[in-house]
This record gives C-alpha cells, sequence and structure tokens, in this order.
C-alpha cells in the first residue's frame, strides 16, 4: 500500500491542475494583480515545497525546518499580497483551494480504504489550517507595515519646514505632537537649519490641541536640540489655556523664548539678527487707509 | 527571534572602543537604520563600553542582527567579569556616578535605544544587553 | 604620538576634528589646546566638529571641561557645525553642553567670537542675551 506522501507525489499533477482551476474559478480572484503564469509558477513552487515535507512525514509542526521553504514561500505570498492590495479572502483562499483539491485527489484513490481516508483528510486538514492560520498572521501584518509607512509618511508631509526670510525658519505644527512626529519634526527643523544656515527657528504651536508635560518636553528637547546646533528657538502660538495648563503642571519653560503669535516671534527674530522693517511713508496725502 | 548574523569582540583596551563603535555602525547600516538612529545605538554603545573598560577592565560585547515579528534590529550584549553594581536602580539615575564622572552613562543610553537590560550580580560582574530597531521603535 | 593640529588664527585657535577620538587622543587635545591659549593669549577657541559622527558622554566632558579651563583664562569657547543626528542624541543622552557656545559653521563661530570680544572690550557686563526680551 502507497504511503500519503506516495499518493500525492505520484497524482501531483493533477492536484496542481484541480487547484490552479479552483483558484482560477474563484470570481473573486483579480487577475489585474497578477498572471496566470505567475500563479501557475508560484503555485508549483508551494506544492513541491510541501511534498517534500510531508514525505518526511511531519504533518503537525510547520515551524520545523521540513516546511521552512513552504512557509518561506507561504509568508512571501501573503506579504505581497498585501502590499499589491489583493483582499484577505483572496489571499486566503490560496491555501484552502489547496486543501480541497488535495483532499478532492485522495478521495479518487483511496476509495478501497475509508478508514485510512479519513485519517489522512484529518492529518492534511490540521496541516493545511495551520498554514492558512500562518497566511492570516503575515498578511495582517504586511497591512500593518502598509499603515505604519503612510503614517510615517503623513508625519512626514505634515511638519514643512518654511523659509520666512534669510536666516529664519518657520515650523508649523498642526495635530499632536507625540514621540515619532517628534523625531520628525526634529530632523526636519535641524535638517532644514544645516541646509539653509539659518540661525533661528520659530515653532509655532497654535495647531496643537494640547500642551501637557509630555509635549513639553519634546518642545523643550527640539529646542535643546537647535541650540547644540548653534541656532535659537522660539515657540510661538501659545494661547490662552496653553499657558494656563503649562503653568498649573508646573513645567519650567523660563529658558526657552516664547511668543503668543507667530507675527511677534518673527518680530523677535528680527531684532536678534538686527533687522528692522518700517513702513515707508510713500504717498503724504491724506491717511484714508490703514 | 530569529539570529540572522553574529559576531563577537573582545574590548580591553581604549583603543578597542573605535574599532567597534564602527563595527556596530557596519551592522546598522546593513539594516538600512537610519543615520539618526544609527547615532543614538553608537553613543549608546559607547557609553557601555566605556563603562566596561572603566569599571571591569573590559569584557566583550556580542553583536547580532535579530528579527522578530517582523521586526529587524541590532542587539548588543555587553559582558564583563568586573566587580558588578551593588545598587542597579541607583546606577540607573541620572546623575550618580562612583568615578567622579557625569553619571550620564546608563540612564543615557538607557533612553536612546529600544530595549535595555541589565543584569548583575556583586563579584560576579555585569551583563548589559540592548536593541535597537531598525526605525527607531 | 598622534596629535590634533591647532590652527592660530589672529586672536582665535581653531581645531578641526577629523577622526573618531579615542580617550587618549582627546585628552592630549585638550592639554594642547589649555597650553596653547596660555602660550598665545588666544581670545576665543572654535573647535570644528562638522565631521564627527559620535559624541558620548566622554567626548561631551571634554568639551566642557576645554570651556570651562578656556574661561578661567579668558578665552571662550565656541563648538561649530555639529551634525544634527548628534544633536538629537545628545539631547536625548541628556548632555546639553553647558557653558558652551555653539554655532553653525566657523565663520558664524567667529562672528559670534567677535561680537562676544567687542563686549567685552565695551565692558558691558551682561552675559547672555536670554531673560529680557521675552515680553512684548
Ligand atoms: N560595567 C560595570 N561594572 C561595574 N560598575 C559599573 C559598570 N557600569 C556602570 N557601573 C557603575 O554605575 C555607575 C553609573 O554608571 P554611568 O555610566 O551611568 O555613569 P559614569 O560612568 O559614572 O559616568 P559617565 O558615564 O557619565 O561618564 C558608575 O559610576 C559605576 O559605579
Ligand atoms: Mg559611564
Amino acid at each position: 500500500m502507497n504511503t500519503t506522501a506516495q499518493v500525492l507525489e505520484k497524482n501531483k499533477e493533477r492536484i496542481l491542475e484541480k487547484w490552479m482551476q479552483n483558484q482560477l474559478s474563484d470570481a473573486a480572484l483579480r487577475d489585474d494583480l497578477m498572471t496566470n503564469d505567475e500563479l501557475q509558477r508560484q503555485s508549483r513552487e508551494m506544492l513541491d515545497g510541501l511534498l517534500r515535507a510531508v514525505s518526511k512525514g511531519n504533518y503537525d509542526n510547520i515551524y520545523d525546518t521540513d516546511f521552512e521553504q513552504v512557509t518561506d514561500t507561504l509568508r512571501d505570498i501573503s506579504i505581497t499580497r498585501a502590499r499589491q492590495g489583493f483582499s484577505p479572502r483572496e489571499t486566503g483562499a490560496y491555501v484552502l483551494s489547496l486543501k480541497q483539491s488535495v483532499i478532492e485527489v485522495l478521495v479518487e484513490q483511496r476509495q478501497d480504504d475509508t478508514s485510512m481516508l479519513y485519517r489522512e483528510i484529518m492529518q492534511l486538514n490540521t496541516l493545511l489550517d495551520n498554514l492558512s492560520i500562518l497566511t492570516f498572521e503575515t498578511f495582517i501584518k504586511g497591512r500593518e507595515e502598509v499603515i505604519l509607512r503612510q503614517t510615517d509618511e503623513i508625519s512626514e508631509i505634515s511638519t514643512p519646514v518654511i523659509r520666512v526670510w534669510d536666516g529664519i525658519l518657520a515650523l508649523p505644527i498642526i495635530g499632536t505632537l507625540d514621540s515619532a512626529r517628534t523625531q520628525v519634526v526634529m530632523e526636519n527643523l535641524l535638517q532644514e537649519i544645516v541646509n539653509t544656515g539659518s540661525n533661528i527657528a520659530i515653532l509655532d504651536i497654535s495647531g496643537v490641541p494640547a500642551v501637557d508635560s509630555l509635549v513639553a518636553q519634546h518642545l523643550i528637547k527640539t529646542v535643546s536640540a537647535t541650540r547644540l546646533m548653534g541656532a535659537e528657538c522660539i515657540i510661538s502660538g501659545i494661547r490662552a489655556e496653553i499657558a494656563q495648563t503649562i503653568v498649573h503642571l508646573g513645567i519650567d519653560l523660563s529658558n526657552i523664548k516664547t511668543k503668543a503669535s507667530l507675527a511677534s516671534a518673527l518680530h523677535l527674530a528680527f531684532s536678534m539678527t538686527n533687522l528692522e522693517v518700517r513702513r515707508t511713508e510713500r504717498h503724504k496725502g491724506p491717511k484714508l487707509m490703514r | 527571534m530569529i539570529v540572522m548574523t553574529k559576531d563577537t569582540m573582545e574590548i580591553v583596551r581604549e583603543q578597542d572602543v573605535v574599532p567597534f563603535r564602527n563595527r556596530v555602525r557596519e551592522f546598522s547600516t546593513r539594516i538600512g537604520m537610519s543615520l539618526v538612529n544609527q547615532t543614538k545605538l553608537i553613543t549608546a554603545a559607547s557609553e557601555l563600553v566605556r563603562n566596561m573598560l572603566k569599571y571591569a577592565s573590559g569584557g566583550k560585547v556580542i553583536l547580532e542582527i535579530i528579527s522578530y515579528n517582523a521586526k529587524t534590529g541590532v542587539r548588543l550584549t555587553f559582558k564583563d567579569e568586573g566587580p558588578g553594581i551593588p545598587d542597579v536602580a541607583m546606577a540607573m539615575r541620572d546623575g550618580f556616578s562612583t568615578g567622579r564622572s557625569l553619571g550620564l552613562g546608563l540612564p543615557g543610553a538607557k533612553r536612546l535605544v529600544n530595549e535595555f537590560d541589565l543584569k548583575s550580580n556583586p563579584g560576579e560582574g555585569t551583563t548589559v544587553t540592548v536593541i535597537h530597531w531598525k526605525n527607531g521603535r | 604620538m598622534e596629535r590634533i593640529p591647532i590652527l592660530k588664527m589672529g586672536p582665535f585657535l581653531l581645531v578641526t576634528i577629523q577622526i573618531d577620538l579615542y580617550d587618549r587622543l582627546a585628552l592630549t587635545l585638550e592639554n594642547d589646546l589649555i597650553n596653547m591659549v596660555s602660550q598665545t593669549g588666544a581670545r576665543g577657541v572654535l573647535i570644528d566638529i562638522s565631521t564627527v559622527s559620535i559624541v558620548d558622554s566622554f567626548m561631551g566632558r571634554i568639551l566642557g571641561n576645554i570651556a570651562s579651563m578656556s574661561r578661567i583664562m579668558d578665552a571662550e569657547t565656541v563648538v561649530v557645525g555639529m551634525q544634527p543626528a548628534v544633536a538629537i542624541t545628545l539631547v536625548e543622552l541628556g548632555l546639553t553642553l553647558q557653558g558652551v557656545y555653539t554655532a553653525l559653521n566657523v565663520e558664524k563661530g567667529m562672528e559670534l567670537l567677535n561680537t562676544k570680544l567687542g563686549d567685552n572690550l565695551e565692558l558691558d557686563d551682561d552675559e547672555e542675551e536670554d531673560q529680557d526680551d521675552r515680553n512684548d
């Protein structure tokens, strides 16, 4: 009597054929994301690996080295599919339709020995279920990566450094200032200070909803880093309620130059760089407009 | 947790510090760590080898590239057989130093890396393990 | 023995640190610099660290020492060209280089020293511009 592995090996082409059919018949599968040739190649590779592992008699531990190739390929497929925008269903169906094909072939081959068939199906069930859990795990991880990358991109976009004057930079911060964001703000600001040779940076926090001691700490760090580089940092946009919280929380900002508005910060920056802005008297007529 | 690359360096003299730092840089560059994160990790590493030299007259460092939960990072393990630290909580405080220094090394190193672990047995030695992930979190 | 060269530029001394300092080299530099300040009567010291990629607490302490010692001999110290990554790291480490002036580059460092010197020559005794201009 042939072992399970031998039966499967002998019918490999049939399994592959059925599996391909199963996959392609799923109306939901998007052929815009992947060619059939590619799918075929991928599936064959996967099946080869699986049969090799099963031939060693290992049906339950997919984390064993026997399965390394299978799990690697599977992770690879799931991650790629997550990135390419496949749905969870499409990704999950990959292993589940393999299970169906394998079982169909076994049923054909084992018509004379149902108790054997039962045992085999149970074993393969467990194995392929484990593989399908792995698929989902990796798929979700892939999606998480995408989200993380987008988060990074958003915080990158939302912290523009503006050159308001020769030697003066302004950085309006909009939204919550957490530690990851502070990191981005600091890096952008300091790099821009180097690039432009600016002596003064204005950090405007009018768009920051609340300042607690953690946010204050982030601000203080940014100011300290700016000073270490040899530039000065002014914090502007301190609203009344922010001033209140700062005092109530006992946060010490006495070493930091703060201003209520961006305009007055700019004013201070001018005087620090010995610049003066004056109104020119061009029309000496009656002053109708101010 | 999977260890992808591993290396060990003996640190016995101050001249070993610079090559060691370069090796840490090599490891972090290999996994594509950003410059700021590299600088943080190397600075922390520098503090820890200095302590090893100063208080335990040297030891060894294990450098590893590790992968865990789809994250890649560099793990450094500093092992010495020096006098050990009697009061770890005290040593971890900003400003605590028995070497008439700034007392910034240990607490500063902890702030610079993602994961920090210190084990010390007086009379037996000290082991500090730090991990810094590729994207710094 | 390896040494870091010190350049005299008018009333100032300029040191450009281009290699990773190991401890003995850093201590030698501290020594050489202080001797040079005393020999030349220099009024300012510029330390260019624009190519230094790592400043740990040891290096930080050397910079602080140079500044304190120079000040006793009536010379100010400006550390110039610190890289962004180094600045961010130092803040996290908790080292703020108290008593050391900083500038973006050598040119700005010189400007800063010149104003400080000018102030001193006019016998102005207000040290820093910090407190007085906060409210308007
Ligand atoms: N490997 C070690 N073996 C024994 N004692 C140590 C070791 N590392 C640190 N210590 C002890 O912990 C104290 C705090 O260390 P930390 O690095 O924070 O400060 P420091 O080395 O004294 O000063 P700094 O690092 O700022 O120059 C040291 O003074 C020393 O007593
Ligand atoms: Mg130390």
